[in-house]
């Protein structure tokens, strides 16, 4: 599946330029399900920057394990979920310094969860490289209750918490890694746009 | 740009080349506080000539009582720097610009390192105190030839975070030892001699580290050259400017009015459109990117020259 192409929008709504190697440097890599195709992409492109590469995949069951296993990184872990690899991830964070490359590359919602934790980790936003692959479901947070719905596919979509009708906003929270949903019928209770596809 | 006239208090030679000279307000009143790295413009009236030359604040950002500047005497520079030195008395009144600062602390970072070399110490004084009353981790490196030439061992505080590099002694910065192995979030700041900018630069390319981090602060005093003519654009009337002045000085001395702030190629106040251009422009300036300065569509008349038939600049006449 190749990088997604996405629609222009506004300015706080992220985009994915697409991973670059940085060369043979410490570089932490983080891949889900079909970002694993990019992380192959750009180890084919560059060998070099596997040398001193943390890889950690979330498999998916996209099927790239093997391939990534066998890319000769310094450390390779699978995990069945990103839940399963944090404690992980947060300490290759933690005990990374400053010339630590970050790639990222999945969904909206694994790059945007992963970006926050490595911003608050003290990562600088330009050392982090993130490629878009896979669906184009959004992490939404729900401005009312707070509660985070995943893999959001429609607009509107109710709320996973609340049960509130939410509107899919571009506008993106990088503290969250996640963009905004706000109440659609607040003004005209009841009255619901009808439901549309997310657009790239 | 606004300014005021301070009096000068306190004129203390610190090392046979740096004298520190301090201004207050001459009714005692308060002064704007500033933020470490902030510098103001001196205005000198230097038997005809009036110099402008801009120097970092080196007293404590929240104190009031008065601004404190270190001036390195330039005998091969244009004037500024001996005029301070050698005519500025206790009691003398000076124009003095308010603080603008162009090399503030990044204070989203978690840890800064300091690198200053020579005279580059200056903006550091005042970020030592603006980090030390934050509680914010630092460390501080300064770079010297001689122990001689060293003004700024007498400046600094006895802190351990503090190093001193002194070459002549064997002790020669490295800036690769360190910037290798920092913590994340470390933003790294380099004030002082081209070379020294360039090493960190490029210490911190070779490492990985994101531009983002990398902040640097070049004291550009406009270079002499060959004296060159511009025509304005509105007028027609053509403006001399001389070897050892600036094209800013030329202007202000006939009476055009440019906006500036640092006088040095690095704020971009000074930008000025060109109108037409047969020949080379000489870009000094850090602020004109590769491109723009390819195009010689605009010059920063602070610090850049000219070559060439002709010069024109977009400038209208103050009526």
């Amino acid at each position: 599946m190749p990088a997604t192409s996405f629609t222009p929008s506004i300015a706080s709504r992220p985009v994915y330029p697409g991973l670059v190697s940085q060369g043979p440097i410490p570089a932490i890599m983080l891949a889900r399900a079909e970002g694993g195709a990019a992380i192959l992409d750009m180890a084919a492109r560059d060998p070099l920057v596997m040398e001193r590469a943390h890889l950690i995949f979330i498999g998916g069951g996209s099927g790239h394990g093997a391939d990534l296993a066998a890319l000769g990184a310094r450390l390779y872990h699978r995990a069945p979920s990103y839940a399963a690899c944090l404690e992980r991830y947060r300490k290759a964070l933690r005990d990374a310094h400053m010339g630590t490359r970050l790639y990222l590359a999945g969904t909206e919602g694994l790059i945007g969860t992963a970006m926050a934790e490595a911003l608050a980790a003290g990562f600088a936003a330009d050392a982090i490289q993130s490629e878009h692959r896979g669906p184009v479901d959004r992490r939404m947070q729900c401005v009312h209750c707070k509660g985070i719905t995943e893999d959001v596919a429609t607009d509107p979509f109710a709320c996973a918490h609340c049960g509130l009708t939410l509107f899919v906003r571009d506008h993106f929270s990088r503290r969250l890694g996640a963009f905004q949903g706000v109440c659609v019928d607040a003004e005209t209770p009841g009255v619901i746009p009808d439901m549309k596809r997310i657009r790239p | 740009m606004t300014a005021r006239m301070l009096c000068v208090t306190g004129v203390q030679p610190i090392s046979p080349l740096v004298t520190r000279f301090r201004l207050e307000h001459p009714d005692g009143q308060a002064l704007p506080l500033f933020s470490g790295g902030a510098h103001v413009v001196v205005e000198m009236p230097d038997d005809g000539t009036l110099r402008r030359n801009a120097y970092s604040l080196i007293s404590d950002p929240m104190d009031g009582s008065g601004y404190e500047i270190a001036v390195r005497r330039e005998d091969a520079g244009r004037g500024g720097s001996r005029f301070m030195h050698h005519c500025v008395r206790p009691g003398d009144r000076l124009r003095v610009t308010m603080p603008t600062n162009l090399f503030a602390l990044d204070l989203t970072a978690r840890r800064h390192v300091l690198i200053g070399g020579g005279i580059g110490i200056t903006p550091f004084l005042a970020q030592l105190r603006q980090l030390q009353r934050l509680q914010r981790p630092f460390e501080l490196h300064y770079a010297a030839r001689s122990r001689d030439e060293a003004a700024g061992l007498r400046l600094l505080p006895a802190l351990p975070q503090i190093h001193v590099h002194i070459s002549s002694e064997g002790n020669r910065i490295d800036p690769g030892a360190i910037l290798s192995g920092q913590p994340l979030g470390t933003h790294v700041y380099t004030c002082g001699p081209v070379g020294l900018i360039e090493a960190v630069a490029n210490a911190g390319a070779r490492l990985g580290w994101p531009k983002a981090a990398l902040h640097s602060e070049a004291f550009l005093a406009p270079t002499p050259g060959k004296p060159f003519q511009v025509t304005l654009a509105g007028s027609g009337r053509t403006i001399a400017v001389g070897a050892h002045q600036s094209l800013l000085e030329a202007l202000e001395a006939n009476g055009i009015a440019v906006d500036w702030s640092c006088r040095g190629g690095a704020c971009g106040r000074c930008e000025t459109r060109v109108a037409a251009c047969h020949g080379r422009i000489e870009h000094h300036d850090h602020w004109l990117s590769g491109d723009q300065k390819a195009a010689q569509a605009t010059i920063m008349p602070c610090v850049s020259r000219f070559q060439g038939s002709a010069l024109v600049l977009d400038l209208q006449e103050a009526q």
